[in-house]
């Protein structure tokens, strides 16, 4: 291996880590719409903020449950709820630092009283809160909780024996 | 949230909270809209105790669930000060709850209330919810959650629940205040439309057993 093919490998090396923690800001109608075209996805969504602590405390679950699937049609998605204007000062930074894997977008609506519901109308607007959904059937599921490893994977599993 | 859910099943409370519970089982649902609202008494940060039945000479009371930690009760600590000194000469004063336990949350401690309701000369009441059961009654499920209950011969009725205005980030780009629109809807007489609104807030750090 030459210098060059050295220094492409380590550039596409480190692009590559620089793109995990890209967040892009989204609309609610944004994420319905990735639902709506997720053929046999399931979607595992997980709402939190970098300034909720038991949101930070469960993120590695979501890491690791993101990091152990193997061919199945699972999506692990972290929706922040940050102010969109630290996306790139804090929410970027913070996910680098911490080295989470999964996708983040950050959820760009002001007034909570007029998606909320959208999403699910048990959910009180407190966080952490995850919701999982069938793209296939639009089957939904909300949790107004916080997880370990062991009560994520679980509740995954439970969810998607239904969906079969 | 296990924990929680084993604390919240004892059957004591269910009792007291009249088996009303959400569809997960874990949370108490607490009052709604229209419900009589449960009367409490809780220690205020001057030490003296503080209850509805404070409040005697009043058309009602804004109660709010808010704490010293939480990000989102900061962004409207300011909003929750003008809110009072707005309101509170036409008879509708704040009475300013933190439900969260400090084992959880230290910065929520009773010292650390005073600290703060000094620094930012609060002009209402700040108490604690030591047993977390006036959260529980209400069905507070997180900070800040306004309360608006109008004062009746017999008692108070829950007018309204849920958020301050529709923009936490940013109270200069606020398009409807919600609170301040229903205790004006009330004051006129007129029906209080949206009655419940939702935000997005901090969970109430329960304690653990």
């Amino acid at each position: 291996m030459n210098m060059r093919t050295r220094l492409i490998i380590l550039f596409l090396l480190l692009a590559s880590m620089a793109g995990t923690a890209q967040v892009s800001l989204v609309r609610v109608a944004d994420l319905e719409q990735r639902f709506a075209a997720g053929a046999d996805t399931t979607f595992i969504v997980n709402f939190w903020a970098t300034w909720c602590k038991p949101c930070i405390a469960e993120l590695p679950a979501f890491d690791q449950l993101h990091r152990g699937i193997v061919d199945r049609p699972i999506k692990v998605l972290l929706v922040s709820l940050d102010d969109p204007e630290e996306v790139k000062s804090v929410v970027e930074p913070f996910l680098k630092r911490k080295g989470f894997q999964p996708e983040c977008v950050l959820l760009d609506e002001p007034d909570a009283n007029s998606w909320i519901d959208a999403i699910d109308e048990s959910w009180s607007g407190a966080i952490p809160a995850t919701l999982m959904v069938e793209a296939t059937s639009g089957r939904r599921q909300f949790h107004e909780t916080d997880f370990t490893y062991a009560e994520l994977t679980k509740a995954v599993e439970a969810f998607m024996r239904v969906a079969r | 949230m296990i924990l929680l859910a084993r604390v919240l099943l004892i059957p004591i409370l269910i009792l007291l909270l009249a088996g009303r519970q959400s569809m997960a089982g874990e949370l108490p649902e607490g009052v709604a809209v229209g419900d009589a609202a449960p009367n409490f008494v809780v220690k205020n940060i001057d030490g003296r105790n503080v209850g509805l039945s404070s409040f005697q000479d009043v058309e009602g009371v804004i109660l709010i669930f808010t704490c010293n930690h939480c990000p989102y009760s900061k962004l409207y600590e300011d909003r929750i000060i003008a809110l009072h000194k707005e309101f509170a000469s036409k008879g509708w004063p704040v009475l300013a709850v933190n439900p969260n336990d400090p084992a959880v949350e230290p910065e929520d401690s009773f010292e650390n209330m005073q600290k703060r309701a000094k620094e930012k000369e609060f002009p209402f009441p700040y108490a604690m919810d030591e047993t977390q059961v006036v959260a529980k009654a209400y069905g507070a499920r997180r900070t800040p959650h306004v309360f608006l209950l109008k004062k009746e011969k017999a008692g108070f009725r829950v007018a309204y629940i849920g958020a301050i205005d529709d923009n936490a980030r940013d109270a200069k780009a606020v398009s409807t205040r919600y609170t301040a629109n229903a205790i004006e809807a009330i004051r006129a007489g007129s029906p209080v439309e949206p009655a419940f609104t939702k935000a997005i807030g901090c969970t109430i750090k329960w304690r653990e057993e």
